[in-house]
Formats: C-alpha cells, sequence, structure tokens
C-alpha cells in the first residue's frame, strides 16, 4: 500500500504519464529490430524475389535472363503438373475427412477428466513428437515386407496370404501414406479439438440433458455447432498442411509407382532441384501461393 | 467397460510403431555401431543437428524476447506493419519461400552453411514466438518494470533484470517449439545444405534410403530413427504441460 502511494506520489511530482518509456520511439525500434532484420531480409525480400524469379529464365547456375510469362505458360503443358494437382486434391480430401474424424473421435473419448485419461492423451500425441522424417522412415520400415512386423502379423492371422505391396501400387501407397499420416497427426489434431471442447460451459450440457436430450442429440445440436470455430481452424490447418504435403511422398514413397504420388510441391522441387529450372520452380510456388491464400481466405469466410 | 477397451487399442494401436522401432534397433545392436559410421559418420550429423538446434533456440529466444517487449511496452512508427508481416508468414508455404530463400542465402554468402539454416529456422519461429512473447510481457503487471525505471534503471536494464524472470515459462514454451522445429525439419536442410558434411540428422538418414548399393540395412534405418525421436519424446515428455500450455494460448488464438 505504502509502495503504491509513494509511486502515484512521485508520478504526481514529475507530472509525467506513467509510461515514460512510451514515447521513446528510438528505443522501440532498437529492441525491434532484430524482429525487422529478420522478417525483412529472410521473409519479405525472398517473398519479392520468387516473384521476379518466376519471371525470368533462372538456371540453378549460371545467368538470369527476363522471359516473362515463359515460366508461367509452361506450366499448363506440364503433364506431371497436372497429374499431381489432381492427386494433390484427392490426397487432400481424404487426408481431411478421416484426420478430422478420428480426432474429433479421440477427442471425445478422453475428454472427461477422469483417472487414466492423462495416459491415453500422451499416448495419441506422442508420435506427433517424433518428426515427421522419422515418422515416414520408421513406417518404410514397418512396412516392409521382410523386414516389418504387418506382414507376418497379418498372415498369421489369416487375413493376407502373400506379401501386401504396401507401397507397390498406386492406390496402397496412396492409403500407406494416409495411415503415417494419421498416426503422426491425429494426436495434434485431437489436442486442438480438446482445447475447443473444454471452451464448451459444463451447464449447457446439464441444461440440455435436464431438457431430456439424448447422447445424440447433445453432440448434434450443442456439442459439434459449439465446436465449429475450432473444427474451423483444424479443417484449414489440415487442408493447408495437406495441400503442401513433401516429406511423406519424397521420403516414403519417392513419389512412386509410376510417378502415381507425385504432389504439387514434389514437381516445384524436382523443377528446381533435378532440371536445375528455378524460374519455373517459382512460378509453380507463385501459382501454389496464391491459390492457397485465396482458398484460406474463402474458407476463413465461409467457416466463420 | 467398452470405453476402457476402446481406448486402450487404440493406445496400443498408437505407441506400437514406437515401441516397434525401438525393438527393431536394438535387436541388432551393431546397427548402432554401422550407423555411427554411416556416411560421413554420425557424430557429425548428430554434432550438425545439435548446432543447428542451439542456434535456432538460441536466436529464437533472444529476437523473440527484444521483439515482444517492443511490441508489448513501446510505441513506435511501422509498429502493426511490422506484426503483420511477422504473421504473414504463417500465411506463406513453405516451399515457395525456400527456394528463393536458397538463392539469397547464396548472395550473402550463406548458402550450405548451418548458421544460414538457423537463421531460416528462427524466421519459421518467429510468428508463434513472437506472438507468445508479446502476450507474456503484456500479461506482466507495467507496476513491476515502472518501480525499476523510477528507481533510475534503464529500460535494458528493467528488462534484462526483472521481466525475462517473469516470462521463464514463456520462455521455455518458445524454446521447446524452437527446439522440435529445427530438430525435425527434413525440407529446408534438404534444400539449403548440399554438402554431404553439413547435412543434418533427417537429411543423412533419409540419405540411407536412397543408397545406390546394396540393400537398404532396415536395422540400421530404425536406429537412425530413434536417435532421431529419442530426444524428443523425452523433452516432450518431461515438458508436456509447457507443450500443451503454449499450443493453447499460442498456435490457437483461432
Amino acid at each position: 500500500m505504502t509502495l503504491t502511494l509513494t509511486r502515484a506520489g512521485r508520478r504526481a511530482a514529475h507530472g509525467a504519464p506513467p509510461a515514460r518509456w512510451r514515447g521513446k520511439k528510438v528505443q522501440g525500434w532498437l529492441y525491434a529490430a532484430p524482429t525487422a532484420v529478420i522478417v525483412g531480409v529472410l521473409f519479405v525480400v525472398p517473398l519479392v524475389l520468387v516473384v521476379w524469379m518466376s519471371l525470368n529464365r533462372w538456371p540453378l547456375l549460371g545467368p538470369a535472363r527476363f522471359n516473362a510469362p515463359d515460366n508461367y505458360a509452361r506450366i499448363a503443358d506440364n503433364p506431371l503438373f497436372l497429374d499431381a494437382v489432381l492427386f494433390t486434391l484427392k490426397y487432400t480430401a481424404i487426408t481431411t475427412v478421416l484426420l478430422s474424424s478420428v480426432a474429433l473421435g479421440l477427442a471425445l473419448l478422453v475428454q472427461e477428466r477422469r483417472p487414466g485419461v492423462g495416459f491415453f492423451r500422451t499416448a495419441f500425441f506422442l508420435p506427433g513428437a517424433v518428426g515427421f522424417a522419422a515418422a515416414a522412415l520408421l513406417f518404410y520400415g514397418m512396412l516392409n515386407n521382410d523386414f516389418g512386423p504387418i506382414d507376418p502379423m497379418l498372415r498369421a492371422l489369416g487375413i493376407t496370404h502373400e506379401p501386401v505391396k504396401w507401397i507397390g501400387t498406386p492406390n496402397m501407397a496412396l492409403f500407406s501414406t494416409i495411415a503415417l499420416v494419421l498416426w503422426r497427426f491425429a494426436g495434434f489434431n485431437m489436442l486442438i479439438l480438446l482445447t475447443g471442447l473444454q471452451a464448451i460451459p459444463v451447464e449447457v450440457y446439464e441444461a440440455a440433458r435436464s431438457d431430456g436430450a439424448g447422447r445424440w442429440q447433445i453432440f448434434t445440436r450443442i456439442t459439434l455447432p459449439l465446436l465449429r470455430p475450432t473444427l474451423a481452424l483444424m479443417l484449414i490447418l489440415s487442408v493447408t498442411g495437406s495441400l503442401l504435403a513433401f516429406d511423406q511422398f519424397f521420403i516414403f514413397t519417392n513419389g512412386g509407382p509410376d510417378n502415381s504420388t507425385v504432389s504439387m510441391v514434389m514437381v516445384a522441387y524436382r523443377d528446381a532441384f533435378f532440371r536445375f529450372d528455378l524460374g519455373g520452380a517459382a512460378a509453380l510456388s507463385v501459382v501454389l501461393l496464391v491459390g492457397l491464400v485465396g482458398l484460406n481466405t474463402l474458407m476463413m469466410r465461409r467457416l466463420r | 467397460m467398452t470405453r476402457h477397451l476402446t481406448l486402450s487399442a487404440l493406445a496400443v494401436l498408437f505407441l506400437f510403431p514406437l515401441v516397434w522401432s525401438g525393438w527393431a534397433s536394438l535387436e541388432d545392436p551393431s546397427d548402432y555401431l554401422e550407423m555411427a559410421r554411416f556416411g560421413e559418420g554420425l557424430g557429425t550429423y548428430a554434432t550438425n543437428s545439435v548446432l543447428v538446434s542451439a542456434m535456432t533456440v538460441a536466436g529464437t529466444l533472444v529476437v523473440s524476447a527484444l521483439g515482444g517487449y517492443a511490441f508489448a511496452r513501446f510505441d513506435f512508427p511501422g509498429k502493426n506493419l511490422l506484426f503483420l508481416a511477422t504473421l504473414a508468414i504463417l500465411m506463406v508455404p513453405y516451399a515457395t519461400i525456400l527456394i528463393p530463400l536458397y538463392v539469397l542465402l547464396g548472395f550473402i554468402g550463406l548458402q550450405n552453411s548451418l548458421v544460414g539454416l538457423s537463421l531460416v529456422f528462427v524466421m519459421f519461429q518467429l510468428p508463434f514466438a513472437l506472438f507468445m512473447m508479446r502476450n507474456a510481457f503484456e500479461a506482466i503487471p507495467r507496476e513491476l518494470e515502472e518501480a525499476a525505471l523510477v528507481d533510475g534503471c534503464g529500460t535494458f536494464r528493467a528488462f534484462s533484470r526483472i521481466l525475462l524472470h517473469a516470462v521463464r515459462p514463456a520462455l521455455v514454451t518458445v524454446g521447446l517449439f524452437a527446439f522440435l522445429a529445427s530438430w525435425n525439419d527434413f525440407f529446408a536442410p534438404l534444400i539449403l545444405l548440399n554438402d554431404g558434411s553439413s547435412f543434418t540428422l533427417p537429411v543423412a538418414v533419409v540419405s540411407m534410403t536412397q543408397r545406390t548399393f546394396g540393400a537398404i540395412d532396415y536395422g540400421m534405418l530404425q536406429a537412425g530413427v530413434m536417435v532421431m525421436a529419442v530426444p524428443c519424446l523425452v523433452l516432450f515428455i518431461v515438458l508436456q504441460r509447457h507443450y500443451v500450455r503454449g499450443f493453447m494460448s499460442g498456435a490457437l488464438r483461432g
């Protein structure tokens, strides 16, 4: 109490506003300078550069030459890219639906604080602490016909009789990749949904129950509508992540078999570092950026 | 009862791959010895990973603590613009920005450099880190530093002596996120590093699967997976509380 009084007294004596640092613009800038340098040099400049590169013939080595709009025109003629767009959209749709459903199921199962629930939450989330590259390599070994445990187990149970081509056919490669993504990301999305579920006041549930609402009614009439903002966030994260998928296809399927699992980002990567065409890759990146920003804006409008 | 059975079955499903990988890597301990000699040697790759993670964590902490303080306590021209530009990093696809970054780092002599890679990681961490730190500083009562300022401390002394202690939980969260991201990332080092001796663990271990001669040694591969995963699993379990709290306050501003 005395402290507050003294300080108030001093403040009155100086006649200065309490925040004497607020006027010090230069000091504020000094503290913010490292942020400004990092964001300016490593984000704003590359963003401008990628647009400039997309307007130039830009080989990996050697001088660049202005050639707009060749890089963009070539995108339409690139059959690999058109296939990649279709494949990436298909992958995004399947992954998003499955991931949201699994995550919602898990979140509902571990929603209530009961003894032991903490263990299950950790168990479901733990794969999320493993890096995605490590997770892809783990599945690469686990699904190997000779080394992995899955094939022998399926055979012992009599479910299969021959080695399963986990990444040997286009459909199986997609299936296995989605299994990997579900394993790695379901817990993470569960955590997002749990925060949303916990924000729903208990009173709302109690009121519904005393009005005689059943479990299913509570779920569809209360939980889902009130969870909408969180579900929207999860959908946006999942769609964005899936459209930009790279690691899983690069490491796990290597785009195969027969280029059936080449994602859009992978085409840009191959353009840049296998075909040494940085300009073409930049044009693809700009298209990707514009598409993604547009899509996210649209989703935020529709879902909110 | 059904609930518990479902939960247990699911837990087995989620934990099985981790348990299997650990077991497969230990089945023949010589896999670890063999992996230690792979390529430039495990020691080189692990050292690179540790260096990159340490520089990323340190850089992210310094930049975001100073920046968070600036955004919480000062008014300066361009403040909102800088904050929006930082948050815009979240909107831009990783892949879009890495190819020009590769060219740009070449211009400033940081291509194929662990320092360059760490700076890029710091940039990617900034939206989350700056947001967390700004909120943490804003939550501190102004009286705490006013007292110090009135007693003749400069703002920097108030910041370093008093405020940094008060935001320690946020610093731990930001540091943990920066570590997990830089330790595990595959795409950025794949593009920005092109010399085998500067590879980080994810790039080096993935290259084991792309050997042109001979069969892939799966036991060795799982040993590599464990070397990458175990530090993260341990850190996550120890700091779980920070992770979940930071996640809710930072990643989920909605």
